[in-house]
């Protein structure tokens, strides 16, 4: 598949510089990539090995200090924040560690935040949200603030809310890092359908296990791709 | 993201914290409401003050006698009788910016009921006198023409002298009393016009018809007025054309030469009604720009809690702007926020400003005055306090980098 078409992901030596006071600190140092429309890729590495500086460059909410990052064709390495802001907001869902959902505000509300910036009308955005929600499971909890849902539960809202403007791509960090084991398997296993779906899913974490929902496992360390291939147990 | 979206969106995040909202909106009530009592306040003093120079006769001009030089020493004004009755009648007549005149002779004399008697002051004059001076009857009637032609005996009293003479409440229309000895029937009673701006006692006072005053109380030269002439303009705005009129008129008549001072003076009670709104305009304005420190010190509040739910919610920005949101929403969003608490204030503030005022008003007994303008400019200025108050936090917020804003702890 990746042969055939050309890939939806493409780094080309993507470097990212933070500037911590005086000190330049090389976060990524020349990373290429390819990943094609429809896979599913776990990127694994110790924490400070540059994986989360990775998501947020490919989930198009920082730009590369140098190389160019082409997402479905078009350059976005130079795009500036008005343009990533659309970019996000049309073709990526992000799911986080820590769920980031708004308090005091229901499931609905919290997941039709992302159409809310695509300017859509009220009935379009609720109802959108509502087969979001359903298609997570949460049909039920519509109304339900974070604090009155689980762990599980608020990670499922926050997939919908990913979901909803129906992605090319959707990137995870650390998803299940904040959930218990079986919760963690649920979150997991939505993912692995949402894949089989046809979206692309891009999963930041350091569990193997969570690794082995994934086709595709790229280790990073110190900044560089020390890896890439498929999962060295297959679980899937 | 339309303006009604981002409104509800703003709105949303201050109802999340209702306690906060509220809080922050109280300056913004206490200044604005503040401002516009403190306005009204004074407006309400001014229209008081206006009220006192009109109970001195509205357009109202006093012409008064010249003054005599015996053997060096200068007499005040009037002090020489310069004006003739054919002044009067010259001055009522010929004049188109002069609506009516009436003569003004007085002294103080002893009255004396059946079983009390009280001093006070007795003025001879026409009826014109009580349309010049604006006053009205609470009981009876006035005295006429035809009383001031025959010279009869009725009298017109203020209401403190019947107070003094037969105890409040009683009518004595019908009764007679005696003014140096002479009996006069009490024909009609005065309404209470209380205090002169200088503080003596309008109502302390009784009127005769001027021939009965000319005839039975104090003679004087024939043909001279023996006091003053109380000239009504036919309108406020006639008031200084009126006194232009009086003073050319009377020169001629006097055959005063170009460049001889005038044998009298004429005076215009607006100036002195000037002098004390005047005052009272200061005193407003003292009130008002302390009121809007306190409106400015509510902004400040508007800017640190903008500037702590920023730093609180700075994840929640964060989340917005990775699923969506440009710098521009961001903005808009903390702006609508600050302008929504400062509007609401706005409105708040008014209507208890306007409470405030309505209480006051009541309790001093001045009418109610707040001008539409008063309100607007109000509501205009607690919105100013919302935008300039509110822009630096928006600013601040919608500058945020999205990864630090969703890592911010």
């Amino acid at each position: 598949m990746a042969a055939t078409s050309p890939p939806l992901i493409h780094l080309d030596g993507v470097t990212k510089i933070y500037q911590m006071g005086q000190v330049e600190v090389p976060a990524l140092r020349g990373v290429s990539l390819a990943i094609s429309e429809g896979e599913f890729v776990a990127v694994m590495g110790s924490s400070g090995s540059g994986k989360s500086t990775l998501l947020y460059i490919l989930g198009c909410l920082d730009r590369p200090t140098g190389g160019t990052y082409r997402f479905d064709g078009q350059d976005v390495s130079r795009l500036d924040r008005n343009a990533l802001a659309d970019v996000r907001n049309r073709t990526v869902g992000f799911v986080f560690q820590n769920f980031h959902l708004l308090a005091r505000t229901s499931a609905e509300e919290n997941v039709e935040l992302p159409l809310l910036y695509a300017g859509l009308p009220e009935d379009e955005r609720r109802r959108r949200a509502r087969a979001a929600l359903d298609r997570v499971g949460l049909s039920d909890r519509m109304d339900h603030h974070p604090n009155q849902l689980s762990g599980g539960q608020q990670q499922r809202v926050a997939i919908a809310r990913a979901l909803v403007n129906s992605p090319r791509v959707i990137f995870a960090d650390e998803p299940t890092g904040n959930l218990d084991t079986a919760t963690g398997v649920e979150v997991m296993e939505l993912f692995r359908e949402l894949g089989e779906s046809g979206i692309t899913m891009v999963v930041v974490t350091h569990e193997a296990g969570v690794a082995g929902y994934a086709r595709r496992v790229v280790e990073m360390r110190d900044g560089l791709i020390a890896s890439d291939g498929a999962p060295p147990e297959g679980r899937a | 993201m339309n303006v009604w979206q981002t409104a509800r969106v703003a709105l949303r995040a201050l109802l999340r914290n209702k306690l906060r909202s509220f809080l922050t909106m109280l300056g913004v009530v206490i200044g604005v409401g503040a401002v516009v009592a403190m306005v009204a306040i004074g407006e309400g003093a001014k229209a008081q003050v206006e009220k006192t120079f009109a109970a001195m006769g509205s357009n109202l001009i006093i012409v008064i006698p010249g003054t005599t030089t015996a053997g060096g020493a200068h007499g005040g004004f009037g002090s020489m009788p310069t004006l003739t009755w054919d002044d009067l009648d010259a001055i009522r007549t010929q004049l188109a910016s002069v609506e009516t005149a009436a003569p003004s002779m007085r002294t103080i004399a002893q009255i004396l009921s059946e079983d009390q008697n009280w001093s006070a002051q007795v003025t001879g004059t026409t009826p014109e006198y009580f349309r010049i001076r604006n006053w009205s009857l609470e009981r009876g009637a006035l005295f006429t023409e035809s009383d001031v032609e025959a010279g009869t005996k009725v009298a017109v009293l203020g209401s403190t002298v019947v107070d003094m003479l037969y105890g409040p409440g009683v009518d004595p229309v019908g009764r007679t009393v005696r003014v140096k000895n002479v009996p006069f029937v009490i024909v009609g009673v005065l309404a209470p016009k209380g205090q002169s701006p200088m503080g003596s006692d309008y109502d302390d006072a009784v009127f005769i018809p001027v021939t009965t005053y000319t005839s039975k109380i104090e003679s004087g030269l024939r043909n001279y007025v023996n006091g003053v002439i109380f000239v009504g303009a036919s309108s406020t705005q006639a008031t200084a054309r009126a006194e232009r009129d009086v003073r050319a008129l009377l020169r001629e008549r006097h055959r005063v030469q170009p460049g001889e001072d005038d044998d009298f003076s004429v005076r215009n009670l607006t100036e002195m009604a000037g002098a004390q709104e005047e005052g009272t305009r200061t005193l407003t304005t003292l009130l008002a720009s302390i009121a809007a420190v306190s409106l400015l010190v509510g902004g400040i509040g508007i800017m640190n809690i903008m500037l702590v739910s920023v730093s609180e919610r700075t994840r929640e920005i964060g989340l917005r702007m990775a699923v969506g949101a440009k710098p521009r929403n961001i903005l808009t969003q903390f702006m609508t926020e600050a302008l929504a608490l400062s509007a609401m204030g706005g409105v708040v503030g008014v209507a208890i400003g306007l409470a405030v005022a309505e209480r006051m008003a009541s309790t001093f007994g001045w009418p109610l005055l707040v001008r539409p303008s008063v309100i607007l400019v109000a509501l205009g200025f607690s919105a100013l306090v919302g935008v300039g108050f509110g822009l630096y936090p928006a600013r601040k917020a919608s500058l945020l980098d999205p990864i630090e804003a969703l890592r911010y702890e």
